[in-house]
């Protein structure tokens, strides 16, 4: 047989053939296959390789819990490693490679591993590869690593787009299988606002493969009925390929719907994957159930496939799994492979039942083996035949397929989300989550249940129930009460006598002798034995291996699966890309950009910008001619202090103080007084956190009497508001005091330098004399003439005649240019936080480089702003613990090289001259430092123990990282002009 | 912890509105209080498993503190109520 | 065979050879890698948590000082705490004089470790990057850098160009915040986090230390103001020592001595992906946003982010944190947005005062503390053990561990490495 694929049947478009290549090689599929039932339709069979021992290994399930047929699709940028090819939908063009093998699929030199997997039992490298010690980096883990591993991603990035959304509903169905169609259906018709979602690309879930007729219809026409009316039904959202991958607290549940995975041609208008978030009141879990393999000897070998897989693609994609197929059961899933099997002509040889007792209910041609059991499977790349054990015989089979039942595990991985442990129930010999928790409650046969009918029951029943609870009356079930089939289940955890492998983690290698080994090591328990083995730990989480190793677990331990337990379930329930979790946060967009109102302004002006926070600050601004960024900052520093400068302070919090009680809330927040703060005054405030470091500096000013205007650093702007609404709501809740964030409302322009009030004048109606507004005059102004109202502050952080000017955001950029048109005859130019840089260096004022989270006041000599008349402040009752007090605390010194040829950088720290380096003899480190044009010279700002008191002793600034070691002395942090004669010019 | 929480002022909203400062169940001492209890307001915490009041910061909402009292452990929310109706208790 | 017998049985020692000895029988002659005792009725110490603190400090105690009536006390299995779920990274880039001979103590511990040990742990140094993106950061750095260098550990500042010549795959193109460079310390790296504890509990059982699993400590005995003893699920255990090792219940355990700690517990969460052929050879932290991540020997991308923000004893996380560590993720290396995640799982950590830990007496005199290890707590394992079992044995704390005391907070001695104060949400 060339083709496996049957000349009719199967739910696909055969009048759409789609070409893909596997390796390389052309194939072609049809429209409704997946790449596995493309790739078996093609007889493909080999087309994985195992992680360990390299195995062959074939597609073993149709879902998402196979272990084997992992494959990379996709090429360039959307190259996918690892993806599972049984549920990625066959699309024009398709592009798919195996994995883990080397030089080809078919011919893998890495299989040398299963010669010697006696050495290579679980847990090996433990005992192993210790010696000598440098060796391990340097020899074995480079060879584990290029061993390990899966696929290979690419390192381009992703062409495609992402996007997130919140959904809110009554009710959400996990699953569209019979419990979950009739789930929606029930909640649907009540009214209540229902969300389905389904993983698969169809709903149905297995309506979609089996064919026994339920009543009088057949699964597949009552699977059309029922959606047709959900489709009619504007209450009910229908969502299919979205995986709900969690549960998380407040009912939320995690999905990732797959938009575009399963199209040849993107549309780059659409997201390849959308994240979504349901909101929901209650949600149904009809998640199906797994079935489980059988663990004999060679259980892995191509050809052998899960019972209910091998219907899904005889009956969806009318695949024939081979000529002549043995079935290895111990429930009905086996018996319903053959019929299906014989029913489109195929040849069964023989139905292996482990079960002595089992009904016998088969009319088939198969023979039934009743007690029996497939020793070993025979073959290498491809199946040739089975071992049957039977009463003490030995009989082998030909066939080139082999499906087994091993019975069915319930998949409630979702329900143990969040904290619950399921319990075992002897009855279904499975462990089954609580029925119902937080409104979430499980259905059909993830609630164990396991013929069509009773699982139709059941979501329409547990729907009722739930929508009834939310108020919905008179909601009616969609499909009528009936009993289930209690067929009686004896699992059979592995098969005892194999002389071949016998695999329970697939894709991990752990077979049996591992897990026994294990439990004699003492790694028995449940969470011990899968980090020791690594069962469990591969990209289906256990989905088909935990419980059989749960089992195998319990028979070495010799107790009860319910005395083993289980591993924890977590989140996700099947992989999911890092993509959909981004969403459209990413590359530029990674975080949002603010940009000041003099944006714009400071762009025309050629400045340079650079990230502070989330903001964009122009940084300096360089003239035609200059050619390093020192040359513009020095010429700015210097023009600045001999004729003015602009400068965009916007980005500096702004919060407006509103309250009869401001004055006193304000005396609480800050370490110095500012209760008698008189109106048309600022002043320089330290606002210190409640365990006595200082938290965050800036000037407030009084515009009227219960009116202040604050101004925090950028960076804390946001911190101070939520602080200062703290203790205002939750602290002291009886000061009648408000706050408004006007960061984003002013635009705020610094003009500096002796010429600064002469150009201000020209703008501002009021008379800015010294003598009219004095140094800390904050006022309202009008500017142009009355055109204008604006706040003027006269303020300083480059030690210069200096103020600062706030107008509405939206003026910013023409009061700018005037300002700069104004000052072109005074020599004005603009000048960035660079320059601002230095010139707060050669004052000796410190931002967030001394303010660094570890400094109280004293620290940085502002000792004598911290009140000692006020009562009570923030901060106040920790400043007297003994470390704060100690004199050797760093403080803060001015720091200048010796020969001022010399330089030095910021992080460097300071050695007493002739000192060993180690950390005992660190005397301190260098927190802010520059190029002073103004001196000639590097200087710095450090915070050196007792430093105040070592003015002029000579240092070193050790910077090793840098091979740079600078002779420099310790002086006062005040550079420039330290009796303020320009301040106050 | 939960992924909505019932802000007594704008309903239920995301978790991701809001800022959690921590335990409210600490009072902010006299002035003169002393070293000790000073101590265990800035340092200590009961960090209890179970029932536990937090200051919360309707931060992208109506910027009030409130105090929403929450399981540790379940992460259930019981209730959330202005920090300012509690009195100067915080 | 190399064996060595310490309480009855010969202990085969592992090794290649012993691995091929038993290979021949078919690996069906291992023996357990520790004994199931009862406990016994007294023991000379009992240690409460039988994670990788609790275990390094009794495997010490016995190895070191020659203490070696000593019960470890787990309520789960060995290593079912923070030991065994987290991103197993290993560094001594610390900045602050408490802290960094402290975490060096414990890199020169890790080095010599798996043959100390006889355990393969896979500790595999193979390079730490912390990227900056602005002049502060790097500013910051050069301090930590030449502070780390001080002390005499490795440290070296990367510009952009060597940074990227390393790792090209970051994104240095289209960054929102663009890479700078990088500090690096190249002995960092990671180890195989389960392998800790049961490297610990071997050496540690077979010198004749009790690790008692299943045995959760429900309440403290005190005498004359002295501990006698604890109640457990398996009955009274009586002890001339106590020695708390329960990060993440660090406050449960003290509850029951009525003792209030600095401490709050917080969910962190931590990811893994599937396997993949290597992809990223060093451990690199985002500057950006709180993400970092290394590469399992398997083939997992192991990584995570920051704390969830809010005290919790649920050892699972919010989907909100999940995004946000996939977004700095992707921020930080554009391929990985097709590079699937597998699991997500969170540890309870002891979120303390100022982001460092403490091993300390406690105002009952046979009373020891260990705890506050806030995130950083696995790569301190060994030294952590180490100074511990000094403190205990000798009642006084090791040199290197001195600073890590309880009362810090009351006088005023902070070791706030991150300057944000008593609020453990931003450590």
């Amino acid at each position: 047989m060339s083709s496996f694929r049957l000349p009719s049947g199967g739910r696909l478009d055969r009048s759409k053939p789609l070409d893909f290549t596997f390796d390389g090689k052309p194939m072609q599929g049809l429209a409704g296959d997946t790449v596995a039932s493309a790739l078996l339709a093609n007889g493909r069979q080999l087309v994985g390789r195992s992680f360990k021992y390299h195995r062959p290994r074939g597609i073993l399930t149709a879902g998402a819990a196979e272990p084997n047929a992992l494959l990379t699709i996709g090429d360039g940028g959307r190259t996918e490693p690892n993806t599972r090819a049984t549920v990625a939908e066959l699309y024009q063009g398709l592009i798919a490679k195996s994995q883990n093998r080397w030089p080809s699929i078919d011919f893998d030199l890495g299989a040398v591993n299963s010669l010697l997997a006696p050495f290579l039992g679980a847990g090996f490298y433990y005992k192993t590869f210790m010696w000598p010690a440098a060796f391990w980096e340097k020899v074995y883990e480079p060879i584990i690593r290029k061993a390990a591993g899966l696929g290979r991603a690419t390192y381009e990035a992703d062409p495609d787009s992402y996007e997130k959304c919140w959904a809110h509903c009554d009710l959400l169905v996990i699953g569209s299988g019979p419990a979950g169609l009739a789930a929606a259906l029930t909640a649907g018709r009540a009214g209540a606002r229902v969300i389905l979602a389904d993983e698969g690309f169809e709903f149905g879930g297995s309506l979609l493969s089996e064919t026994a007729p339920i009543a009088t219809q057949t699964p597949a026409e009552l699977l059309s009925r029922t959606l047709a009316e959900l489709e009619s039904l504007p209450n009910v959202r229908l969502l299919t390929r979205t995986t709900v991958f969690g549960w998380y607290d407040g009912n939320v549940f995690g999905g990732i719907e797959r938009v575009q995975k399963h199209v040849g041609t993107i549309d780059a208008n659409r997201p390849m994957e959308r994240l979504w978030r349901f909101a929901a009141k209650k949600a149904i879990l009809a998640s199906g159930a797994e079935e489980r393999p059988m663990v004999f000897g060679g259980n892995d070998i191509p050809g052998v496939m899960m019972s209910g897989a091998m219907r899904s693609y005889l009956n969806r994609q009318a695949v024939a799994p081979g000529r002549q197929t043995v079935i290895f059961t111990n429930g009905a899933s086996g018996y319903r492979t053959a019929a299906d099997l014989e029913a489109r002509g195929l040849d069964v040889a023989a139905i292996v039942d482990s079960r002595a007792d089992a009904p016998k209910t088969w009319d088939g041609k198969a023979r039934v083996i009743s007690g029996g059991v497939v020793m070993d499977a025979k073959g290498g790349k491809a199946l040739s035949g089975v071992t049957i054990a039977q009463a003490g015989t030995l009989e082998v089979i030909k066939a080139d397929a082999l499906a087994m039942s091993g019975g069915w595990s319930p998949i409630i991985h979702l329900a143990c989300h969040r904290g619950a442990r399921p319990a075992w129930s002897d009855a279904k010999s499975a462990f089954l989550a609580p029925e119902i928790q937080d409104g979430l409650s499980i259905a059909g046969s993830a609630a164990g249940l396991e013929t069509l009918e009773a699982c139709l029951a059941d979501g329409a029943e547990k729907a009722r129930r739930l929508v009834t609870d939310l108020g919905f009356a008179n909601a009616d079930r969609a499909f009528a009460a009936v009993a289930d089939r209690t067929e009686p289940v004896k699992p059979l955890w592995f098969v005892r006598g194999s002389k071949g492998k016998a695999f329970v983690d697939y894709q991990n290698d752990v077979h049996v002798r591992d897990l026994v080994s294990a439990v004699g090591e003492g790694y028995g328990h449940v969470e011990l034995a899968k980090r020791y083995t690594t069962n469990g730990m591969a990209t289906d989480q256990g989905k088909l291996s935990n419980m059989n190793a749960i089992g195998i677990l319990a028979e070495a331990r010799k107790v009860s699966p319910a005395a083993v337990g289980t591993t924890t379930f977590r989140p996700f329930y099947t992989p999911l890309s890092f993509g959909a979790l981004t969403g459209a946060s990413k590359g530029r967009h990674f975080q949002p950009v603010r940009k000041s109102p003099l944006h714009d302004w400071a762009k025309k002006n050629g400045a340079i910008f650079v990230e502070t926070g989330l903001w964009y600050r122009s940084s300096w601004f360089p003239k035609a001619g200059e050619t390093t960024w020192r040359e513009s900052v020095d010429r700015e520093v210097l023009n600045v202090r001999k004729n003015a400068g602009i400068c965009d302070v916007s980005t500096l919090g702004k919060i407006e103080i509103f309250g009869r009680d401001a004055a006193e809330f304000l005396n609480r927040v800050y370490c110095n007084a500012f209760l008698k703060l008189p109106v048309g005054k600022a002043r320089y405030g330290l606002m210190l956190r409640e365990d006595g470091v200082i938290y965050d500096d800036g000037t407030t000013s009084r515009l009227s009497e219960n009116h202040f205007f604050m101004t925090t650093t950028t960076a804390y702007a946001a911190g101070v508001m939520n602080h200062l609404e703290f203790c205002a709501q939750a602290l002291w809740p009886g000061l009648d005091v408000q706050f408004a964030s006007s960061t984003d409302q002013w635009a705020q322009i610094a003009v500096a330098g002796p010429k600064s009030r002469a150009i201000l004048q020209t703008i501002v109606d009021e008379d800015i004399s010294d003598a009219a507004f004095p140094f800390l005059g904050a006022r309202e102004v009008s500017l142009f003439g009355g055109r204008l109202s604006a706040r003027l502050f006269r303020i300083s952080f480059s030690g210069e005649l200096a103020y600062e000017l706030a107008v509405p955001a939206g003026y910013g950029e023409a009061v700018a240019d005037a300002i700069m048109d104004a000052g072109a005859e005074h020599g004005i130019c603009p000048y960035g936080v660079e320059a601002l840089g230095v010139m707060r260096i050669e004052k000796g004022h410190v931002t967030h480089s001394e303010i660094n989270g570890t400094v109280i006041p004293s620290d940085l000599g502002f000792a004598k702003m911290v009140s000692v008349t006020k009562p009570d402040f923030i901060g106040k009752a920790m400043l007297s613990r003994e470390g704060m007090l100690d004199p050797d605390r760093l403080s803060l010194v001015g720091v200048k090289p010796v020969d001022p040829k010399t330089t030095f950088k910021t992080g460097a720290h300071i050695l007493t001259e002739g000192a060993t380096p180690t950390l005992q003899n660190d005397q301190g480190y260098v927190s802010s430092s520059c190029y002073s044009p103004n001196l000639g010279s590097t200087i710095g700002l450090a915070l050196v123990r007792r430093g105040p008191q070592r003015y002029g002793e000579q240092v070193t600034v050790w910077n090793d990282l840098k091979n740079e070691y600078t002779k420099a002395v310790l002086c006062s942090p005040v550079f420039f002009d330290p009796e303020n004669g320009k301040l106050h010019g | 912890m939960a992924s909505l929480i019932a802000c007594p002022h704008c309903g239920p909203r995301p978790k991701e509105e809001f800022t959690v400062r921590g335990d409210a169940g600490i009072t902010r001492p006299e002035p003169d209080a002393g070293a000790d209890a000073w101590h265990a307001y800035v340092y200590l915490r009961d960090n209890p498993r179970g029932r536990h009041r937090e200051h919360w910061h309707h931060t992208s909402g109506c910027r009030r503190w409130l105090i929403v009292e929450r399981d540790t452990v379940t992460h259930a929310i019981y209730s959330a109520v202005d920090a300012a109706a509690t009195g100067e208790t915080a | 065979m190399m064996a060595i017998c310490f309480h009855g049985d010969p202990i085969m020692r592992y090794s290649a050879f012993s691995v091929f000895l038993n290979a021949l029988r078919g690996n069906r002659t291992w023996q357990p890698a520790w004994r199931s005792p009862v406990p016994k009725t007294h023991y000379d110490v009992i240690i409460i948590g039988g994670g990788g603190h609790g275990l390094a400090t009794a495997y010490y105690l016995a190895k070191e000082f020659g203490i070696t009536n000593v019960a470890v006390l787990e309520k789960g299995y060995v290593g079912s705490g923070n030991v065994g779920r987290n991103t197993t990274i290993i560094r001594s880039n610390y900045l602050l004089e408490g802290n960094n001979p402290f975490y060096e103590l414990s890199m020169k511990l890790w080095e010599g470790l798996e043959q100390d040990f006889n355990f393969n742990a896979m500790v595999s140094q193979r390079g730490v990057l912390n990227l900056y993106h602005s002049d502060a950061q790097r500013d910051a750095y050069t301090r930590r850098g030449n502070a780390m260098r001080l002390h005499g550990v490795d440290a070296d500042l990367l510009d952009r160009n060597t940074v990227r010549q390393m790792l090209p795959f970051l994104d240095f193109d289209n960054a929102r915040f663009p890479i700078q460079g990088a500090l690096m310390q190249k002995r960092g790296g990671t180890v195989r986090h389960d392998a800790v504890a049961w490297g610990y509990a071997r050496g540690a059982d077979m010198r004749g230390v009790d690790i008692i699993q299943n045995c959760e400590v429900t309440g403290i005995r005190r005498e004359n103001g002295r501990i006698s003893g604890v109640e457990t699920s398996q009955g009274f255990i009586g002890c001339g020592k106590l020695a708390m090792a329960a990060a993440g219940n660090s406050t449960t355990v003290a509850d029951m001595v009525d003792m209030k700690l600095p401490i709050e517990s917080h969910v962190l969460q931590a990811f893994v992906s599937e396997g993949l052929k290597p992809f990223i050879d060093n451990v690199v932290t985002f500057g950006a946003g709180h993400f970092y991540v290394s590469q399992s020997d398997k083939g997992g991308l192991v990584f995570g982010g920051d704390i969830d923000g809010y005290n919790s004893y649920a050892q699972r996380g919010n989907l909100a944190t999940v995004e946000h560590v996939a977004e700095a993720g992707v921020a930080m290396i554009p391929a990985l947005s097709r590079v699937r995640v597998l699991r997500s799982w969170g540890g309870i950590m002891d979120m303390s005062m100022d982001g460092s830990p403490i091993i300390d007496r406690t105002p009952i005199d046979n009373l020891y503390l260990n705890a506050g290890w806030c995130y950083g707590g696995f790569k301190a394992t060994p030294a952590s053990g180490f100074c511990y079992a000094h403190l205990i044995a000798k009642n006084e704390p090791h040199e290197t561990g001195r600073a890590f005391r309880l009362d810090r907070f009351a006088r005023g001695r902070m070791i706030d490495e991150k300057g944000v104060g008593a609020q453990p949400n931003l450590h």
